[in-house]
């Protein structure tokens, strides 16, 4: 279906290319995933498939690409848009229309199909990813899993052979990326379309795929295979896949369930061993860092928060847990004082976070939004670290020294939008530390970040809570707060549904169990580091 | 909301909303009479609450509304510091300021009447008025619907007229996402130079969006080529644009006072058959289709008609100088409420049931718009 011919290619002003002679075949109906670090070259990848490269971004392309035997050189995207259906990173981005059924239509009244046909279209495709109460709702209304769910079917309604999607469910809390996958799943068994997706969260979608293609970037060749075989030697797996190798399993599982048939023994070998608990190092009795009394901020007429009251003390690592839209954002905000209080108190360092002004807030509290990009302004890295320095009031190079430890290979003459979603994460991240708040917030700090970069994150998440820094995180991702988190809360339409330990939250959950505490249940363990450190103390 | 008596829940052809909101505005902009101005805002509001959907665009009423307000404030300070007063009850007296001869018409300070405030406010609540209209229509029809029903010929103009409607509150949103990052790196918020700062990450932001929209409509089909060439395309847009250029001049040689009707209508005629025929050719050739073209039936007629009903009561009453169509504000008198423009006014509120109802979104079953920190 797809057949890349020796390709390579070469953006304007790069004297590298992308990708270099880049030989494959993706066969009739299959669930292809693109795996690789940040900036390895996967967007370019996915964006060949469709002539979005070279014809849209400029650059050069040589060798030949044929999608169901049309080159894309001589096809510019518009034409190929019967053929390959292309949902974007950010669904919201590119949208068109007002409404689900207008936006689903969109398509096929640019390919000028007869309206009794794209009539039927709609229909179906409202069925098919389960749309149909959503047909005309207008789509700022939608959550970001129905919005990825009608990105998806507007593509669909086409007919398009070949369905490209990039990074799907980054952006999704777990629940909507199942529905979300569920309905690829769909897509490629009933109705035989050929699906190249790439994504990071290796732990939700290695079970669907029929091959894995490896980008690994820097001009190295691409390779592709089966999941099992790729996986068995990847540098970068989901957990399931790393226990498996861990304790040795064959063939390897990349299913919770196959893992769970062969984990009897590793369970066994496991018990009379107890997950370490996690120890908060700071000191227990000192002065809260935030505190917040049943605290309510309203929207207009809904309440995103409602009642809550919690306390963030030094050397903690919270997890804030919970559905998209369930306050997580809001309540992050709120102890930064960029939102108003409905009612209640919120307590950012013994203050009020609105009274908070300047230079104080810097050295009192820090967020990360969750678009760190947002943070950044600066023309380079270097002017961005001596502008941070300068809005800190701290000694001139602070930033650039923090930034070195977190990111030693950012240049300073780089443009901070030609930076890797992982790297604008970690400057963001150093602009915000050179001030060493004690209260640090992250709002969805994994969201595009690859296994490499996110365990510098958790590294550095892990020492700064030494350090007595106390930080909270929104976010999506189970085994990140499995891995780092010492304490879990999980929001549920504004409200407190669960606060504690994180074995202790987690652990009851099956929407936030991390994939070793499913396989290991009704054992407590969480990650796959604690399973080698138990298992390197029997041996021992 | 209850049901129309004419047809089931569905939205209108926005045409219909645009042509009857144009025909209020028309009306207003033919009176002086500040409790016909109030009529014909209330007829527009009465319609708005019936049948605005529940959409972000359907909010933007209440907007205008406060628009119409700053409007007429403007309006009375202008007249206060620069206007010439007329009439004798003086109510304050400002300090003058004496200007040079070549700005002899131009009057700062001195006498403030009732008289020439009265005409001030009359002058602006007339505006006030004409651009309620507009966003009644605003409100009532979204910009995309529209965008459905305007020919093939001008698709792609309209197209990024939509698209720039669609950034403006976008670029809000994103005005707001750099006055929060800013505020998390300790700068400040407000002032010039915060502004200043700040301008340059919102404009890199709205042109980052716009591509990547582009590249999106790019690979969704958007301006594949049909089956004439680009010359005979652009000739085709430019006849039409030549013909809604001279229905312009004839609609507003038609309803403007003093002007010739035998201008007027010639013109009228001769543009709207250029662009009829520009249509037809191009809509040959075309290869988009429309997906559940909003049909042009009994409603839409109901709902235009009234509308245009209303301008031409209007239109013809002042030509005809039917009293109390003009309320002169020297001396003050009480305005009088003239029988015909009020039954004119009847007949434009009929819309708020002829107009079927809308089909329903359901809205208990929302969920929040998540909003970013």
């Amino acid at each position: 279906m797809i057949n890349f011919e020796c390709v390579s290619i070469t953006y304007p002003g790069a004297t590298e290319p992308v990708l270099a002679e880049v030989n494959l075949q993706i066969p009739e109906g299959e669930l292809v995933l693109v795996v690789g670090r940040t900036g390895s070259g996967k967007t370019t990848l996915l964006r060949a498939i469709n002539g979005l490269v070279p014809h849209f971004t400029g650059g050069t392309l040589t060798g030949r690409i044929l999608v169901d035997g049309r080159d894309t050189a001589a096809n510019p995207p518009r034409e190929l848009a019967d053929l390959v259906g292309v949902v974007p990173q950010d669904p919201m981005s590119g949208f068109v229309a007002d409404t689900v059924e207008e936006e689903l239509a969109y398509g096929m009244e640019c390919l000028g199909l007869a309206p009794d046909v794209m009539r039927r279209r709609v229909e179906e495709t409202l069925d098919l990813l389960g749309l149909a109460d959503l047909r005309n709702r207008p789509l700022l209304s939608l959550s970001a899993g129905q919005r990825q769910r009608v990105a998806i079917g507007s593509v669909l309604t086409s007919h398009p052979k070949v369905l490209v999607l990039d990074e799907p469910t980054s952006a999704l809390d777990p629940g909507a990326a199942e529905d979300v996958l569920a309905a690829l799943q769909r897509l490629v068994h009933d109705l035989n379309v050929t699906v190249v997706m790439a994504e990071h969260r290796l732990e939700r979608v290695v079970q669907y795929a029929d091959r894995i293609l490896i980008v690994p970037g820097d001009g190295a060749p691409v390779s592709s295979g089966t999941p099992s075989d790729m996986m068995g030697n990847s540098p970068i797996a989901p957990p399931v896949v790393e226990l498996g190798r861990l304790a040795g399993w064959q063939p390897l599982p990349l299913t919770i369930r196959d893992a769970r048939r062969a984990a009897g023994p590793l369970r066994e070998l496991l018990t009379g061993h107890v997950a370490p608990l996690r120890i908060i190092k700071g000191a227990r009795d000192a002065t809260p860092l935030t505190i917040t009394d049943k605290l309510t901020v309203r929207y207009g007429a809904v309440a995103a928060l409602r009642n809550v009251s919690t306390t963030i003390n030094r050397g903690e690592i919270v997890a804030l847990m919970g559905r998209n839209g369930a306050g997580k954002s809001t309540l992050l905000s709120t102890m930064v004082g960029l939102r108003p209080t409905s009612s209640g108190v919120v307590r950012t360092n013994g203050k009020d976070p609105r009274e908070i002004k300047g230079p104080e807030l810097v050295h009192s509290v820090g967020l990360v939004p969750q678009d760190p990009g947002d943070l950044l302004e600066a023309s380079t890295v270097a002017g961005e670290c001596r502008s941070s320095d300068h809005d800190a009031g701290v000694e001139p190079g602070t930033t650039r020294a923090v930034l070195a430890l977190l990111a030693p290979e950012v240049m300073d003459g780089t443009h901070p939008r030609d930076l890797s979603e992982g790297q604008r994460l970690l400057l963001a991240l150093a602009i915000v530390l050179a001030a060493r708040p004690p209260l640090l917030l992250l709002d969805e700090p994994t969201r595009g970040l690859d296994y490499p970069t996110k365990a510098r994150l958790v590294k550095v998440l892990r020492e700064l809570a030494a350090a007595g820094h106390g930080i909270v995180l929104a976010t999506h991702d189970v085994e990140l707060a499995a891995e780092v988190a010492t304490r879990v809360i999980v929001l549920a339409d504004g409200e407190v549904v669960a606060d504690g330990p994180t074995q202790a939250v987690v652990l009851a959950s099956p929407m936030f169990a991390p994939q070793v505490a499913k396989i290991l249940a009704p054992e407590d363990w969480l990650t796959v580091s604690e399973v080698r450190a138990a298992m390197t103390e029997q041996v021992g | 909301m209850t049901g129309s008596l004419f047809a089931l829940p569905r939205s209108l052809h926005p045409a219909a909303w645009w042509i009857w909101a144009l025909g209020l505005a028309a009306a207003a902009s033919r009176t002086t009479n500040p409790l016909l101005l109030a009529l014909i805002i209330a007829v527009a509001a009465l319609v708005v609450s019936a049948r605005k959907p529940d959409a972000p665009w359907g909010r933007s009423f209440k907007f205008f509304l406060r628009l119409g307000v700053a409007v007429i404030v403007i309006r009375v300070g202008v007249q206060v510091i620069f206007g010439a007063a007329f009439g004798t009850t003086v109510l304050l007296n400002l300090p003058g300021v004496t200007l040079p001869s070549w700005l002899a018409g131009v009057r700062l300070g001195g006498d403030i009447t009732f008289e020439s405030l009265l005409l001030a406010c009359y002058d602006g609540l007339r505006l006030a008025t004409i651009l309620i209209c507009v966003g009644a229509a605003n409100s009532l029809a979204s910009p995309s619907r529209l965008l459905k029903s305007v020919p093939a010929a001008l698709y792609e103009f309209g197209v990024s007229v939509v698209v720039a409607m669609t950034f403006t509150p976008q670029l809000v949103a994103d005005v707001d996402r750099v006055r929060t990052a800013r505020r998390l790196r300790g700068r400040p918020t407000s002032g010039i130079r915060a502004i200043a700062g700040s301008a340059m990450p919102v404009f890199e932001g709205a042109l980052e969006k716009s591509v990547t929209l582009a590249a999106a409509m790019d690979s969704r089909g958007y301006g594949r080529r049909g089956s004439i060439s680009s010359s005979t395309r652009r000739a085709n847009s430019a006849l039409l644009l030549t013909g809604l250029v001279a229905a312009c001049i004839g609609t507003y040689a038609l309803i403007a006072a003093g002007s010739p009707v035998a201008l007027g209508l010639p013109l009228l005629v001769v543009g709207v058959s250029v662009c009829l025929l520009s249509i037809t050719l191009s809509a040959r050739a075309a290869v988009r289709t429309k997906y559940r073209p909003d049909p042009w039936a009994l409603p839409e007629v109901l709902v235009a008609g009234a509308g245009v009903f209303l301008a031409v009561i209007f239109v013809s009453a002042a030509w005809l100088s039917v009293a109390g169509l003009d309320t002169p504000s020297n001396p003050p008198t009480w305005p009088a409420l003239p029988l015909l423009p009020l039954i004119g006014l009847v007949i434009a509120a009929t819309p708020a049931f002829t107009a079927p109802a809308l089909p329903r979104t359901n809205i208990s079953q929302l969920p929040r718009i998540e909003v970013a920190a």
